[in-house]
């Protein structure tokens, strides 16, 4: 049986990148020791160990530091691929379709909720939440496209696009939450309403995303943080 | 690959994007059928292959389209595994890092570039160039990382990071004349200046890379198209 592997993982509970990060280990079965990092006073080793970004998800591997969730996740991928099933499928046009949507949601989708969440103006915010509104309709389709009738966007289990999807769940119910805005519903995206229920049933689900109220709790505490920076302007 | 092995590209010849596709094609010896599209008059195969999206670079082989520059270039790398060069480093870490400059070019330094280059007034323009001057030093940084002492990003021979860089290169060698400043300099960034002159001498530099006074002549048409639509 191989060592404990020297690995630590700096994150923040609530954001979808380090939850996808999270997502990825357990797949894998890999034991690690997380670090909660606060953003609003960010940690020497999370400054050393992400000099350029100063942002979390960092993996740390035999004390070699890592960053950027999609980086991070094949990273896992290629280290571990001997171990638990695989991120990535094996075949090169998938891996292709498999990166393009995951560049799709974090071009398109965290930005928008950001947008939303920052948003000044009733008007930004609707303009905002209409953006979120075509990105799911356009990951509905993708779902259709990838999972070819099986349970998740990868098949009969889940991937490294379910892990990229699935992490962003959280955030749509913390706008759902504070602003009453449905983004995964029956009657506009159906396959992704059921994708979801079945996503948020699986370990790699339970075991990581936190609780609604936590992340509203944090978005709250951004809102206030971004209004302060503005009014000091 | 036994039997027919059809690649063809989608693409713009001042597009950055696209030359990072051709560099990848070049440097692997492969051959392909290049398709110039007219992106004011989309073509059918444009839409029907790029749905989402609907830009260049796409690279459609044996029928089943790519999109985005830097899935391309990793599906060219892991498609065409045993053939030519590899282009990504073969070591899970180096990957890992090379794919973090890479994003960081894509996130960090278009953006102001775009800034500078676009700019009404002189606040504006000055603050583009300092951020996107700020990068290019991060970017040295890299390389002296990356390179070891080596050549290139990807040490004795170009790799994803140079390649990813490398289709920016007419830009960044018209910067000067189309943002006001230079992005490399002596001073600042002696390795990247190397790097530079090293690329632009490679034969996939001279195929992929479009004539930087076309491309500066091109940029400044465009600039002040958009810049008489907006005043309408």
């Amino acid at each position: 049986m191989a060592a404990k592997p020297d690995l630590k993982l700096l994150g923040m509970s609530v954001s979808p990148f380090v939850i996808r990060v999270r997502m990825a280990l357990h797949m894998k079965g890999v034991s690690h020791e997380y670090i909660e990092q606060d953003l609003f006073n960010k940690s020497e080793l999370l400054l050393e160990s992400s000099p350029v970004e100063k942002k979390v998800p960092v993996l740390i591997h035999d004390g070699k530091p890592v960053c950027d969730s999609p980086a991070i996740v094949q990273y896992i991928d290629e280290v571990w691929a001997a171990t638990g099933p695989p991120i990535l499928p094996a075949d090169p046009y998938e891996r292709a379709v498999a990166r393009f949507w995951t560049a799709y949601v974090d071009d398109k989708l965290f930005p928008a909720y950001v947008g939303t969440a920052k948003a000044a103006t009733e008007e930004e915010r609707t303009q905002q939440i209409n953006e979120m509104f075509a990105v799911m309709g356009q990951l509905e389709e993708a779902f259709a496209q990838c999972s070819n009738g099986k349970a998740f966007f990868a098949g009969d289990s889940i991937g490294n696009l379910d892990i990229a999807v699935g992490c962003n769940l959280l955030l749509l119910e913390v706008l759902r939450s504070m602003y009453g805005v449905e983004f995964v519903d029956t009657g506009r995206t159906p396959l992704l309403a059921a994708w979801a229920k079945r996503f948020g049933e699986t370990d790699a689900a339970r075991e990581v995303v936190p609780d609604v109220h936590v992340a509203v709790e944090y978005a709250k505490k951004r809102q206030a943080y971004w209004a302060a920076a503005a009014a000091t302007k | 690959m036994a039997g027919e092995d059809e690649l063809k590209l989608l693409g713009t010849w001042a597009s950055p994007w696209v030359s990072r596709v051709k560099l990848a094609l070049h440097l692997k010896g492969l051959s392909y059928e290049y398709v110039e599209q007219d992106l004011d008059n989309k073509s059918d195969l444009l839409l029907t292959s790029n749905p989402v999206h609907k830009k260049v670079p796409v690279l459609i082989h044996n029928g089943k389209p790519i999109c985005e520059s830097v899935v391309i270039l990793e599906y060219i790398d892991e498609a065409y595994g045993t053939t030519g060069p590899s282009l990504l480093p073969t070591d899970p870490y180096e990957r890992a890092i090379a794919r973090f400059w890479v994003d960081y070019i894509d996130q960090k330094l278009v953006i102001p570039w775009k800034v500078a280059f676009t700019a009404d007034g002189e606040e504006e323009k000055t603050e583009g160039i300092k951020q996107m001057l700020a990068v290019v030093q991060t970017l040295e940084g890299a390389l002296k990382e990356c390179s070891k002492g080596k050549p290139f990003f990807g040490g004795d021979s170009v790799g994803y990071v140079d390649i990813a860089l490398g289709g920016l290169l007419a830009f960044l060698q018209g910067t000067e004349e189309l943002c006001g400043t230079k992005p490399f300099d002596i001073a600042n960034t002696p390795l990247l200046l190397a790097w530079v002159e090293r690329f632009t001498a490679l034969d996939a530099a001279k195929v992929a890379l479009p004539d930087v006074t076309k491309l500066v002549e091109f940029a400044k048409t465009k600039r002040a198209q958009m810049a008489l639509s907006i005043k309408k």
